[in-house]
């Protein structure tokens, strides 16, 4: 292992410096979020670290208050509705840019990327207005397109990477057999590109499950998503039941993150 | 193509016929091919291009009525200035933060053996999959008053009262950068992954120490992943909203927020989408120089 410093020039020896530098920088970005893991244990509303006491009362609190069970729902429906729909659309829409070399299709790839890009804010304001017209504010079908359109470029990046490692003659062998192109696709190109397209459905869940932004503007009433009033909760007090909510998407996320990278392990291999 | 001409045996032999044939093929698959990219065209142009266009049509009216007084007023009145050049400042603040720590940080992942390098890149994609609501909520109880990070810098006697953390430029400068550093964390690893460490061993046998060999010969291969990531640090953090409007106590008005209070506060749609469009003109352009270091898919950290 001597050698594995920058071409073995210095030793481990002289810098281990800069690996205690990096093991800090590093407990410093995972710290912080499990931090609140204990936390939410708390008894006290203070959120003291460690706990006096243990109690669930948050996670009590959350499960019996009608207001966050309703808004944990939409979040459910819309996330999933959102992904559903996003799925079928990058997919589609990555397969048509991989195959097709007309140098038109990347700026078709740009323009699809776009919601990564434009600031949310703007996002939102604007889309606010179009709902508006569409009679879609406050509604599960406003949510759901909304959401639709912000994980599209999710499903389409990790879908065209699963694209450029596989082997389109594959395809080409199946539709010279006799299968046309839509049956050529579903049995031979799709199954060995599932883990890509898995992983980017769960990242478009979990993205949608977090949006924050988009949501306090086209969401409310009946259909308030749990981001909104976690955030309108926590810009007026410390509510303590937002760290029981707060592991638990913590929890979510880190199941569907290690599902999506170990689903999409065979694109690395 | 000259009547004459038909009649010629060289003008049309059956290769061209062929050739006539195969690009009306290439024409037909390329539509094809176009068609399904349709689908998702469609939501991208009514859901984000109809918002933006009307944001840009709003910018320029006001009663009914042709007016640039929405863009002229940005230059007159100070809360504006005053919020660009805070937002300005934090992104800075931010972005050379993500640089300081990232770059060793991604330095040494790149060269440790791969189980070692997977398990510290899991301790920076974890916080990357974390909702951002919650890692600012986090930070909101670590640095509040009687947060764990005063109890701990008063229990090591670095502070004796405990310091204002949150609810101000500070706090919100620490919880954004926690957010921002995987995004400068994993495309320079991706870079230095890539650079062959056998360059920086030459210049040692040709007489280089190895701070001289780093300097001229690592540290140029890593800098285009080095710039790449921390522009994109820069782009992301000017955008942010939620971060300072809950960690900077209402009192940090960076842009986005400018343009949450316009619009909720105010009711000024006009203010609003003027500010909109010059923001997201200049974040496009941004982008549009990043493009050039670095793939814009790399911004899930693929």
């Amino acid at each position: 292992m001597d050698n594995d410093t920058t071409s073995g020039l210095v030793s481990h020896y002289r810098r281990i410096w800069l690996y205690l530098f990096v093991v800090a920088a590093l407990f410093f970005l995972i710290l912080p979020i499990l931090i609140v893991i204990p936390m939410s244990f708390s008894d006290s509303r203070f959120l003291d670290f460690p706990p006096d006491s243990w109690s669930l009362r948050w996670y009590r609190q959350y499960l019996t208050t009608p207001e966050w069970i309703d808004a944990t729902f939409v979040t459910l429906q819309v996330s999933f509705f959102a992904c559903l729909l996003s799925t079928p659309l990058g997919v589609a829409a990555a397969y048509g840019i991989h195959v097709s070399g007309w140098p038109l299709m990347k700026r078709i790839q740009v323009l699809l990327l776009l919601p990564l890009m434009v600031p949310h804010i703007i996002i939102a304001i604007g889309l606010f207005f179009v709902l508006a017209n569409l009679h879609l504010i406050n509604t599960l079908t406003g949510l759901i397109v909304a959401n639709t359109m912000l994980t599209l470029p999710f499903v389409l990046v990790t879908t065209l990477a699963g694209l450029r490692n596989f082997d389109m003659n594959q395809e080409k062998v199946a539709r010279s057999l006799g299968y046309n192109r839509f049956w050529a696709f579903i049995l031979v190109t799709l199954p060995q590109i599932k883990g890509s397209v898995v992983s980017g459905m769960l990242f478009a869940f979990i993205i949608a499950v977090d949006e924050v932004i988009v949501a306090l503007f086209i969401s409310g009433g009946l259909n308030t998503t749990l981001t909104k009033i976690m955030f309108t909760a926590l810009r007026d007090e410390i509510d303590p039941t937002i760290a029981a909510i707060s592991s638990i998407l913590i929890v979510t996320s880190l199941v569907v993150g290690f599902a999506a990278s170990f689903v999409n392990r065979d694109r690395r291999q | 193509m000259a009547p004459q001409a038909i009649g010629t045996d060289s003008q049309f032999t059956p290769q061209t016929g062929r050739r006539v044939e195969a690009t009306r093929e290439i024409r037909r698959e390329r539509l094809k091919m176009f068609g399904l990219t349709v689908p998702a065209l469609v939501m991208v142009t009514l859901f984000l291009g109809v918002p933006v266009a009307w944001l840009f049509g709003l910018s320029f009216y006001e009663d009914g009525q042709f007016t640039a007084r929405h863009f002229t007023r940005m230059l007159e009145d100070s809360s504006y200035s005053r919020s660009l050049w805070l937002t300005v400042q934090i992104s800075v603040a931010v972005t050379a933060f993500a640089m300081i720590v990232g770059y060793p940080v991604s330095y040494v992942l790149s060269q440790l053996p791969r189980r070692w390098a997977a398990i510290g890149l899991t301790f920076v994609v974890i916080p990357f999959w974390t909702s951002l609501l919650v890692r600012t909520y986090a930070w909101l109880i670590l640095l509040q008053r009687k947060g764990v990070v005063n109890d701990a810098l008063m229990s090591i006697g670095i502070i004796d009262e405990p310091l204002y953390l949150v609810h101000n430029v500070t706090g919100t400068i620490i919880g954004m950068s926690h957010i921002m550093l995987p995004f400068l964390i994993l495309p320079l690893y991706a870079n230095m992954k890539r650079i062959d460490l056998s360059l920086v061993k030459a210049a040692h046998s040709l007489g280089a120490s190895p701070t001289f060999a780093f300097w001229t010969v690592y540290f140029p291969l890593s800098l285009p992943g080095f710039l790449a990531g921390a522009l994109l640090v820069f782009v992301l953090s000017v955008g942010f909203y939620i971060t300072p409007a809950i960690l900077g106590g209402g009192r940090t008005i960076m842009i986005s927020m400018l343009i949450e209070r316009n619009v909720n506060l105010f009711f000024e749609w006009g203010a609003a989408s003027s500010v909109a469009i010059v923001f997201l003109a200049v974040v496009l352009g941004i982008f549009w120089i990043l493009n050039r270091f670095l793939a814009v898919e790399r911004l899930m950290g693929e």
